[in-house]
């Protein structure tokens, strides 16, 4: 299995630079979480990736050289604006992709049906799209992302209208896919489902990746914390030199301080009772906020 | 994966164009507009038929057995279908009154005495006029001691010869309905047609699964795939309708009483149907790939729509009664028009053997020039969701 590889991407819609020299890498059997507020070009970036925006400069490399017609149809994309002909039935249509995408007409019915049985969405497959629910739509969206076996699979906010049996079955074929070696990318504002799914997660902020990494690389912080409850008096951490107050709320207190932490908690138990004392790294929601709000940012930069 | 084959240029078209005929030829909009086209052309050969094939048999009857052989004779000879019996004197009245006999003939001195309801048939009149002179003429010859059976066939050689310098081209009712219907034909499945692809290239950009297409094969693909699809469904609705004609017309007896070239008639409407329709199909898409909702789709075929009107009014207005007419004759040659008007002039045996193949030729001549052009407002403008695009930039963007 091929790795993709996203180089110097850029593009402007006139005046607006919606992407500014993108980069950033997919393995093969990875799965990369996209994540950035809306606008930032999570979309644009997608549809550079899958040859229906063409980009002002960069390349996407697939298996070492830049991407093809023939690479793009081993893609499985879900695209922000879900798409399929309203009219026609569930299971010609998922066959219809199928060939498309270089599937023999045997094959492409197998497929869809083994696809919309994965998906729950089997009994289906002889009525109209447009006269399914929103959520089996969803599901019929992403067995068209799946029925053609793919190589990469591209899926913009892949989990969003879901129900929670829906993203638990999304999540399962996701990691399916990762295993048998395919290289996934998926978008999302669902920073929990993210954390829990992704191998590595990419930030993206008005065009541009502010941070790309492990969620382990991405969580570490250079200096340890360690969240302490129990202490309510706002100058406890006084005597401990270097030692920093990075939030407070009632007895909750994060700190970060160099060391093991054992002068913070003795400080502590000087104070009165300690509840809780543990070493503490951001969620990922901490990370994007920080990341995301221009305040934090500022914060950091100085 | 075993299973998944690489997809040629030509079978990803082939595979879009599968998915077009399976999908319309299960829309009970086409099934319905078929069956009335059917219904249509059909009815038109039933009176095509009706106003020009038909033979009306008179009832005739004579007061003695002579007369009534030589009236049927002569109106055998003539070419008139009559049913001639004979009749007692006595009965003339009620047989007129109550039998609706046409013509009751009574030999008399001076020639004959007909009996009539109200007035002679027009067609009667010289046939019995005829017999009466030729009846004076023998009795006269007889007298004089001739030979009248000489006399008859030294007659019947005497006529005028006509020599015209420009005859004129032979031409019957038939040709005229024949030429308005294949018109007619030809004009309701372009329309359909053509709209239909423009309907469907704004479905796919309405309902976005374009975006999920082009992901797979290129714009040219689809919109390739699309209209060749399309247009094997308009192909088959103008092969079953014409066939329909074609069926009822040898079946009544039209097509051995009239003038119609029906081989080239034929041919031409099939080649007329491909040319039109390849012509107008991609003008459409381009034009409807620059709009995302159905609702402005006629706004901005509307042009096009009108080039498309415009010579087919004209021809079935003015062809049937002039149909050498001048200005026909000039915009039926003009790629554009040649698909409306040439069909409707072959019809009616109007064209010069060389004039299909030079309107033929034009049209083929500018049709790379309008897929490159609508090609290009199609790759650029089908992605581009929202408002309506407008043409010189879909054009520019190339």
């Amino acid at each position: 299995m091929a790795a993709l590889e996203l180089d110097t991407l850029t593009k402007s819609y006139g005046a607006l630079r919606a992407l500014d020299g993108v980069s950033f890498t997919v393995g093969a059997g990875e799965i990369f979480g996209f994540v950035g507020s809306n606008g930032a070009g999570k979309t644009t970036t997608m549809r550079i990736v899958l040859g229906v925006l063409a980009a002002d400069g960069g390349t996407v490399r697939w298996d070492g050289r830049p991407i093809t017609l023939d690479d793009r149809r081993q893609v499985g994309y879900m695209p922000e604006e879900r798409g399929l002909y309203p009219k026609m039935h569930v299971g010609d249509q998922l066959e219809y992709l199928a060939r498309l995408h270089g599937l023999t007409p045997q094959a492409a019915r197998a497929s869809a049906r083994r696809w919309a049985e994965t998906l729950g969405v089997e009994q289906r497959l002889g009525d109209e799209v447009q006269k399914l629910s929103l959520g089996n739509q969803q599901r019929v969206q992403l067995a068209a992302a799946l029925v053609h076996d793919p190589e990469l699979l591209v899926l913009d906010e892949p989990f969003s209208g879901l129900d929670p049996v829906a993203v638990d079955v999304m999540s399962g074929v996701l990691n399916d896919r990762a295993t048998a070696g395919v290289p996934v990318i998926f978008s999302s504002h669902q920073l929990d489902l993210v954390e829990r799914l992704c191998h590595r997660v990419g930030i993206i902020k008005t065009g541009r990746m502010v941070a790309t990494g492990t969620i382990g690389e991405l969580r570490a912080t250079d200096r340890p914390r360690w969240e302490v409850v129990g202490p309510t008096d706002p100058s406890w951490l006084a005597a401990v030199p270097g030692a920093r107050v990075l939030s407070q709320a009632g007895d909750r207190t994060v700190v970060e301080a160099a060391g093991d932490g054992q002068d913070v908690l003795r400080a502590a138990l000087a104070t009165g009772p300690v509840h809780e004392f543990t070493p503490s790294r951001p969620s990922l929601t901490d990370l994007y906020r920080h990341v995301v709000s221009d305040v934090v940012s500022e914060e950091v930069a100085r | 994966m075993s299973t998944v084959t690489s997809v040629s240029p030509l079978r990803a078209v082939w595979i879009i164009a599968q998915r077009e005929l399976l999908v319309r030829l299960r829309q009970r909009s086409f099934i319905i507009t078929t069956v009335l086209l059917v219904v249509g052309v059909v009815a038109g050969v039933l009176v095509a038929n009706a106003t020009t094939g038909r033979t009306t048999t008179y009832t005739l009857g004579a007061t003695d057995a002579a007369t009534a052989a030589v009236v049927e004779q002569s109106a055998a000879a003539s070419g008139i279908e009559a049913h001639v019996t004979t009749v007692a004197p006595g009965d003339v009245d009620r047989l007129l009154r109550d039998d609706d006999y046409d013509a009751v003939v009574e030999p008399a001195p001076h020639g004959l005495t007909v009996h009539v309801l109200t007035t002679l048939d027009p067609t009667l009149q010289p046939l019995l006029h005829g017999i009466a002179q030729q009846q004076v003429l023998t009795t006269q010859v007889d007298a004089l001691g001739g030979d009248p059976a000489q006399v008859s066939a030294a007659l019947a050689q005497a006529g005028a010869t006509v020599e015209a310098l420009d005859p004129p081209t032979e031409r019957d009712a038939t040709q005229i309905i024949a030429g308005v219907v294949v018109g007619i034909v030809i004009y309701v499945a372009l329309m359909i047609a053509s709209q239909l692809v423009a309907q469907g290239v704004v479905e796919e950009k309405t309902s976005r699964v374009v975006e999920l297409l082009l992901s797979t094969v290129r714009p040219g693909q689809l919109m390739a795939g699309k209209v060749v699809g399309i247009g094997l469904v308009g192909l088959a609705q103008v092969v079953v309708t014409v066939g329909a004609a074609a069926i009822a017309a040898s079946r009544t007896g039209l097509l051995d009483t009239s003038g119609i070239r029906v081989g080239p008639t034929l041919g031409w409407a099939l080649a007329w149907f491909l040319v039109g329709y390849t012509t107008y199909a991609i003008v459409l898409a381009g034009l409807a790939s620059l709009v995302s909702r159905q609702e402005e789709v006629g706004s901005v075929i509307t042009p096009a729509l009108m080039f498309m009107i415009l010579p087919y009014v004209f021809g079935v207005s003015v062809l049937p009664a002039d149909p050498t007419n001048q200005l026909a004759t000039t915009l039926s040659l003009i790629p554009g028009f040649s698909p409306f008007l040439m069909p409707i002039r072959e019809g009616m045996g109007t064209t010069a053997a060389w004039e299909p193949w030079l309107a033929l030729g034009l049209s083929l001549a500018v049709l790379p020039v309008l897929v490159w052009l609508a090609g290009t407002v199609y790759g650029n403008a089908v992605l581009r969701t929202g408002a309506r695009i407008k043409l010189k930039d879909a054009l520019r963007r190339a």
